[in-house]
């Protein structure tokens, strides 16, 4: 019954997403402020029945309603709450309910919080997000939908892949979606601007606070995959340049390069028609990984070839998505014109070249993500795309944004002269040469070129940026006592500190933590004792313990530093009772200084000895805390007052 | 040309030239980096040169495999049903290796033939195969994977 209501809700989530396309659309054309209207009221309507529909599925989850297909294929009766209400989105047809939910929730969001904005362009932007949310709610009904019945219905489930049975899932792909289908409002207000022919002068206001909170979302989602990959694949990974990793990847770099063109077109009142390609350009990298990741052809492009419909229809999607934005911003664009002048050495100037230097890094993570399913389309002999060739291009390019990450805010905007922003930069400078050798050599007493150089221009990356926020303050402070005239910064640059020096923590966490982990692989009997970088760890043998779904070996380890025993670690290798491949649930032990890192592999043939994987990774916690602090800083700048008196303003 | 063209210029010029290193750092990269795959048939045509990084796909035969005494090294055979081929790896095996299974090892021949592996792939799933061993089995047995997050 409530999975049946859920169909339905779906369907008329579709036909409301048409209407939300088309009425409002309409009456943007003809000026009719009625139909106009429509667009808040189909917009919410739309919203509530995907939220129905979303309920419906969770319901059958919970209530272990095993007529439904995709519940009986993703849950059991032993599943935990929690992995029940997560596993809503734990395979593809639930996941693409979630990619519409939060479209919808965008969606609303956008109606709620633009009331100033001309009721033309809200039509426009509405309409637009329907019709993407018409694309999606279609696919599913037409080849994915969730509330498919199995008749009769399953005794029992399949269960969730136990992979998924994480507290990562719990919070990793809502994130992630949030941030992808974040970057749809500022797609939206891109298209709604060259649909009129004409940008507004504050159109990049209007649009900066949306790529800001989709950035901060994805920034979070691409961490905690991160951190989840870390502690559950149980190989001391964090980051393996996945075809999966790298689509969320792509949209994050553009649109951090959206974020900085967008300050440019707000203050200076340039780089406008790039800012509009950026935006359609994010989230048509966000459509492509949903694309690469929900189609099959990731797999095999054969997969792919046995059941086309899928990739087929997201494909064409994406083909009309993109591709008529792109049209549009053919046909449009030259109406567009930059006014702000800038001379060579100038703000403006340094954050081109971040803009460049990112995309240029989003188009090798393109290309190297690609070409293995090009050569595989064209019958060419198979091969892939490694990570060294991900690393060899994607590190030097990072530390040249470092390089311009320090240098950008410090220089001022239109003219800066060459002498003053040395001057500027000369106590990071001197930070940085000064830590970029000390650190690696007082914490590890050897350490390669590249290490330091990457240490360096962190330090540089953070201290710039901090000795801008000085300055500001300083020029503030003239006249009015200390504390009033911190309290009075403002939000957006303690935002950008924030963020650029999550930048430099993360860089500085993959300079040590790259360069200065070591591991150990073993066969260990119970009483074995291996030392290695400052640890010793000791092995206790391993018995059999029970979960609410899985029966797991755990071995017993405690970690000693200098004879004093600083952890115990507890590495277990399940099996789950459904899905019976076993998995290895890595142990980990962490402080800011160092991750003892414990994973079992298998039982040797004599019974009493285990394979047992060792690491000990400095600083990797430095890299999730330094995401952390990006979407601080985000947060950080959406609170800004600028945006804050608009709304405070409207209410009367 | 007034100084506003020069300035214009200017930049032009450098980010030409930016982006011009930038590509040909990628490209490079790209042609050091590339990776082929292969069966152990196409192997057996005995046209790989020993040391060359390559991939290589196959089932692991029933019985192959030999755990050496008291350490990691393990050695096993890498078969096609047409070719097999004597694979070394020292190291932990991942969870769903075994007899078999599909797998995929990354390494190259030493100057004996053996195939040295560095790394062993066999992925979370047990009914997976990995397309590539799928297709050189000539099976359409591979299906989506389930895990994208």
């Amino acid at each position: 019954m409530i999975p049946a209501l859920g169909h339905v809700a779906l369907i008329l989530a579709c036909v409301l997403a048409g209407l939300q396309t088309i009425l409002p659309a309409v009456g943007a054309a003809r000026n009719d402020p009625i139909l106009m209207r429509s667009a808040l009221s189909l917009a919410l309507g739309h919203a509530l029945l995907v939220l129905l529909a979303y309920a419906a599925l969770t319901w059958a989850f919970v209530a272990h309603d095993f007529s439904v297909r995709y519940v009986a294929g993703n849950s059991n009766l032993d599943l935990p709450l929690a992995y029940r209400i997560s596993g809503v989105w734990g395979a593809h047809e639930g996941s693409l309910l979630l990619w519409a939910l939060v479209l919808a929730g965008w969606t609303v969001a956008v109606v709620a919080l633009s009331r100033q904005l001309p009721m033309r362009f809200r039509a426009r932007v509405v309409a637009t997000l329907g019709f993407v949310s018409l694309g999606f709610l279609a696919f599913m009904l037409a080849t994915s939908n969730p509330f498919d019945r199995l008749v009769p219905p399953a005794l029992q489930g399949s269960d969730l892949n136990p992979l998924l049975q994480d507290p990562g899932l719990v919070i990793h792909p809502p994130m992630l979606y949030m941030g992808y289908v974040g970057f749809s409002v500022a797609f939206a207000f891109a298209i709604a601007a060259l649909w009129s022919g004409d940008l507004h002068a504050a159109w990049a206001r209007w649009t900066r606070p949306w790529v800001v909170a989709a950035w901060m979302f994805l920034t979070l989602g691409i961490g905690l995959g991160s951190w989840w990959a870390y502690h559950e694949l149980g190989w001391g990974g964090w980051w393996f340049w996945d075809p999966v990793e790298n689509a969320s990847f792509m949209p994050w770099l553009a649109g951090t390069a959206l974020i900085h063109s967008l300050a440019v077109t707000e203050k200076r009142n340039a780089f406008k028609r790039w800012t509009v390609l950026l935006s359609l350009l994010a989230f048509s990298l966000s459509l492509l990984g949903t694309f690469l990741v929900r189609s099959g052809v990731l797999v095999s492009v054969h997969a792919f070839a046995n059941d086309p419909a899928r990739g087929v229809f997201i494909l064409a999607f994406l083909a009309l998505v993109s591709g008529g934005g792109l049209t549009l911003y053919a046909l449009r664009a030259h109406r567009i014109r930059s006014a702000g002048h800038f001379e060579l050495l100038s703000r403006e100037t340094l954050l081109l070249f971040n803009n460049v230097l990112l995309l240029i890094a989003t188009f090798a993570i393109l290309l190297g993500t690609l070409y293995p399913l090009i050569v595989d389309v064209l019958g060419l002999p198979s091969m892939s795309v490694g990570p060294p060739y991900f690393n060899t291009v994607f590190v030097p390019l990072m530390l040249l944004v470092l390089l311009f990450a320090a240098a950008g805010p410090v220089a001022r905007w239109k003219k800066v002269r060459s002498r003053e922003l040395l001057r500027r930069l000369q106590v990071p400078g001197m930070l940085a040469l000064a830590l970029g050798l000390a650190l690696p050599l007082a914490l590890f007493d050897r350490a390669p070129a590249v290490t330091m150089a990457a240490v360096a221009l962190a330090v540089w990356c953070v201290a710039g940026v901090w000795t801008a926020l000085w300055r500001q303050f300083s020029r503030m402070r003239r006249g009015t006592d200390a504390l009033y005239s911190l309290r009075r910064l403002p939000r957006h640059m303690i935002g950008m500190a924030c963020a650029h020096s999550g930048l430099g923590i993360v860089a500085l966490g993959i300079a040590l933590t790259s360069a200065f982990s070591t591991e150990r692989e073993l066969v260990m009997e119970p009483g074995d004792t291996v030392a290695f970088a400052a640890h010793q760890f000791e092995f206790h043998g391993v018995r059999q313990v029970e979960g609410p779904n899985y029966v797991a070996e755990q071995g017993r380890l405690t970690v000693m530093q200098d004879g004093q025993v600083v952890a115990e670690l507890r590495p277990e290798k399940r099996v789950y009772r459904v899905q019976t491949a076993p998995m290895t649930e890595a142990a980990i032990h962490s402080t800011p200084w160092r991750d003892a890192y414990a994973a079992l592999g298998s039982r040797q043939a004599d019974g009493d000895r285990w394979g047992v994987r060792l690491y000990v990774k400095p600083f990797i916690q430095w890299l999730w805390g330094g995401a952390l602090l990006m979407a601080f800083g985000g947060l950080l700048a959406l609170s800004d007052r600028r945006y804050r008196m608009r709304r405070s303003a409207r209410r009367p | 040309m007034n100084a506003q063209q020069t300035r214009r210029l200017w930049l032009a010029v450098a980010v030409v030239a930016g982006v011009g290193a930038g590509v040909g750092l990628m490209l490079y990269a790209f042609q050091q980096n590339l990776l082929y795959f292969y069966t152990p048939s196409q192997v057996a045509e005995g046209t790989i040169a020993p040391h060359a990084a390559f991939r290589l796909g196959g089932l692991v035969v029933e019985g192959s495999v030999a755990q050496g005494e008291d350490s990691l090294a393990v050695s096993f055979a890498l078969t096609d049903h047409a070719h097999t081929l004597p694979v070394r790896y020292r190291g932990l095996l991942p969870d769903l290796f075994r007899e078999g299974q599909g797998i995929v090892a990354l390494g190259s021949l030493d100057a004996s033939g053996v195939f040295v592996a560095q790394e062993v792939l066999a992925k979370h799933d047990e009914n997976y195969m990995p397309p590539e061993v799928a297709k050189a089995l000539g099976e359409a047995k591979s299906r989506p994977l389930g895990i994208a997050w």
